[in-house]
């Protein structure tokens, strides 16, 4: 955990650091640009889900933009959220978007621009099991439920009748803090199962997880916990559990098809659905539909205003914000994210055209 | 002659004694003051912890009472919170490290103090076991996770497959765990409990292991029968200040123990303490999360409080008593 820290106070150090050498680079290359051309500063914050993809279209974006300043801030969901509601962040970002109550709350108007997505996998470490573990809805809901406390438990056994289940006990792990991912993840388990819904523990950003569940925080936390840990199994992005390279398990969805999580998983997912999107821009994926969809995938938002008062401020962000939703797609597969098909990518352009 | 006679006495006087000069008084008086304002200045702080965790507390304390000491939900969500696990996970993890790490540092105790080894390789070993003192927290939870946990989980995971219908033994060892951070806090208490068991037992007159020897007991019989006895009061005020330490001991016990929000008898199965529970939720808690975790707080002061104050008193009582004896 403290490592953790660490490693984010020396990355924002590093993305300081670059920003000066930016500054100072600038001066290198034209003369006397302070006076002509203004910079502009632009200050936003969120989750940290998207962040590395957020980073990276700041730095590519301002190799060719030497008149914007932009910083984000990766503090999470909730904590980014309460801050672009008391108007301290020029935008925000949420793996949640905002609900109703909470748009209500903003004077000046909220516009949810859709910037990116991404899968959640059950990541796990079973050692010497012989091959991928498969996965039905009932199953992992009652794996993270505590009701299978052993992974030789005759249903596991009947659903991958090729591997070496060892008689190890079932351990769930989950984040400590206000997640994004845990809203994502609960929000699909509540969908598909009443269980979790009605007597479970619901949807939410935080949650009292039943069973023998070990608590980390973030999505690193939680891949370093599975990593040492025999017969475990916990939810995280993508992206964090390959870098560590943990296995996935393969999961049903809701036709009854089991997929695999790979870079394309959530592309598919969002190319199966995109039509459900609402004139909000706000589409949550509890259950997608189609043959070949991961189960869990999540839209993840940056936050607007509907109005800005300071027009230049405004032009900046909109350029920055149209780019990242016409070039800034490209990077996504790197690093693990999915690119938006083009048709939400539409509406998102259009939506800020409106403001 | 005579007046250099009254030189010379006068130099003596200075060098022998001479009535304190205004200066010295004051300086004194200086000193003293400080010393006293400085030894209370420590118990003001103490009361000021209090005071300042207690009242950031109040609102929760008011709002949960007593139900907080006996839920098990931890619940943000909801603002449903408990600590019942932590508190048992707490008493548990400390009683086992007590267990083991008294029973390794009293032995230890003996063998430093009833002449079994030279002289100097006595010292050397005293200073190396002194040094577990030194050893920061967060290594000891490293090297739990990377050295301790990979060497005794094939030894767990067979305990449990063979004696599983043992409650103790009820689940496997898949990493972090309650019997890894009691045997890491057992380490670590270690020196506390050899060092005054040590300082006990080097502090029984000679002459009643004399008079042992003298009334034809053998070494092991003086030993178990006389010495061990007789420093029993210090010894276990060792033991008391060992648990003291295990109770708030935070870092280590954060990395190993398994941050689980669960109530299990267990060795193996992932648990968690109130050192640990602060430690993870601190930094991401908002504001009544705060408060109720600064409820937590002064709950595990209180624990700690009164097991080192209990300790204290029996240190204190064993040295007077010893002198009367």
């Amino acid at each position: 955990m403290i490592l953790n820290r660490f490693l984010i106070i020396s990355f924002l150090a590093l993305q300081f650091l670059t920003f000066l050498c930016g500054c100072s680079e600038d001066k290198d290359n034209e003369q006397q640009p302070a006076t002509e051309n203004k910079v502009v500063l632009l200050h936003g914050a969120g989750a940290t889900f998207p962040a590395p993809l957020y980073q990276k279209w700041i730095v590519e974006y301002q190799k060719n933009h030497k008149d914007v300043a932009i910083s984000y801030d990766a503090i999470g969901s909730g904590a980014g959220t309460k801050l672009f509601i008391s108007e301290q962040v020029d935008f925000g970002a949420s793996d949640s978007a905002m609900n109703d109550e909470q748009v209500s709350k903003v004077s000046k108007g909220v516009q949810l621009i859709p910037a990116t997505a991404g899968s959640i996998v059950l990541a796990y470490n079973i050692p010497d099991l012989g091959g991928r573990l498969r996965l039905s809805r009932e199953l992992y809901v009652d794996i993270f439920l505590g009701k299978i406390r052993f992974w030789d438990d005759p249903r596991i056994k009947k659903e991958n009748p090729n591997l070496q289940l060892p008689s190890l006990s079932v351990v769930t792990v989950v984040r400590s803090d206000s997640s994004g991912t845990t809203w994502a993840f609960s929000n699909h388990l509540s969908s598909i199962s009443k269980l979790w819904r009605e007597q479970g523990p619901g949807t939410g950003k935080e949650l009292d997880f039943p069973g023998n569940a070990m608590f980390g925080s973030g999505n690193s936390g939680v891949s370093t916990k599975i990593k040492h840990s025999w017969g475990s199994i916990g939810y995280v992005e993508y992206g964090f559990a390959k870098r560590a390279g943990l296995d996935m398990a393969i999961l049903e969805n809701k036709a009854g098809n089991f997929i695999e999580p790979n870079e394309s998983s959530p592309t598919e997912t969002l190319a199966n659905t995109y039509a459900q999107m609402p004139s909000n821009l706000r589409l949550f994926l509890p259950d997608p539909d189609g043959d070949t969809s991961y189960p869990i995938v999540t839209y993840s938002w940056l936050l607007l205003y509907k109005q800005y008062d300071n027009k230049e401020k405004w032009e900046k962000l909109r350029g920055f914000v149209r780019w990242g939703l016409l070039e800034g797609q490209k990077f996504s597969s790197d690093l693990g994210y999915a690119p938006l098909p083009p048709a939400v990518a539409k509406s998102a352009l259009k939506a800020i055209k409106a403001i | 002659m005579s007046s250099s006679l009254s030189n010379q006495q006068q130099q003596n006087n200075d060098q022998i004694a001479v009535p304190p000069t205004p200066r010295d008084i004051l300086l004194d008086r200086i000193f003293r003051s400080l010393t006293t304002s400085f030894a209370w200045l420590t118990l003001l702080l103490i009361v000021y912890i209090v005071w300042e965790i207690g009242g950031t507390a109040l609102p929760a304390i008011k709002e949960i009472g007593f139900g907080f000491l006996t839920g098990t939900t931890w619940n943000p969500n909801q603002g449903e919170f408990g600590i019942l696990p932590q508190i048992w996970g707490t008493f548990y993890s400390s009683l086992l490290a007590l267990f083991l790490g008294g029973f390794f540092g009293v032995a230890i105790a003996v063998f430093l103090t009833q002449d079994f080894l030279p002289h100097k390789i006595q010292i050397v070993l005293k200073s190396i076991i002194e040094l577990l003192a030194a050893i920061p927290s967060v290594v000891y939870g490293l090297w739990g996770i990377f050295v301790l946990i990979p060497l005794i989980r094939p030894v767990a995971n067979w305990l449990h497959a063979t004696l599983g219908w043992v409650p103790f033994f009820s689940t496997s060892l898949s990493g972090p765990g309650m019997f890894p951070a009691a045997l890491v806090l057992s380490i670590m208490i270690l020196p506390t409990v050899a060092a005054i068991s040590q300082d006990a037992l080097s502090a029984i007159p000679s002459k009643i292991k004399e008079a042992a020897y003298g009334m034809g007991t053998t070494r092991w019989e003086a030993i178990l029968k006389v010495l061990l006895p007789t420093a029993s009061r210090g010894i276990f005020g060792g033991l008391v200040l060992g648990f003291g330490r295990a109770l708030g001991e935070t870092m280590a016990l954060a990395m190993l123990v398994g941050n689980s929000n669960q109530l299990s008898l267990s060795l193996f199965s992932p648990a968690d303490t109130l050192a640990a529970l602060l430690a993870l939720n601190f930094p991401e808690a908002s504001e009544y999360e705060t408060q109720v975790l600064m409820f937590a707080a002064v709950v595990l002061l209180f624990i700690t409080l009164a097991v080192n104050i209990v300790g204290e008193i029996i240190i204190s009582y064993s040295e007077r008593s010893g002198g009367k004896k």
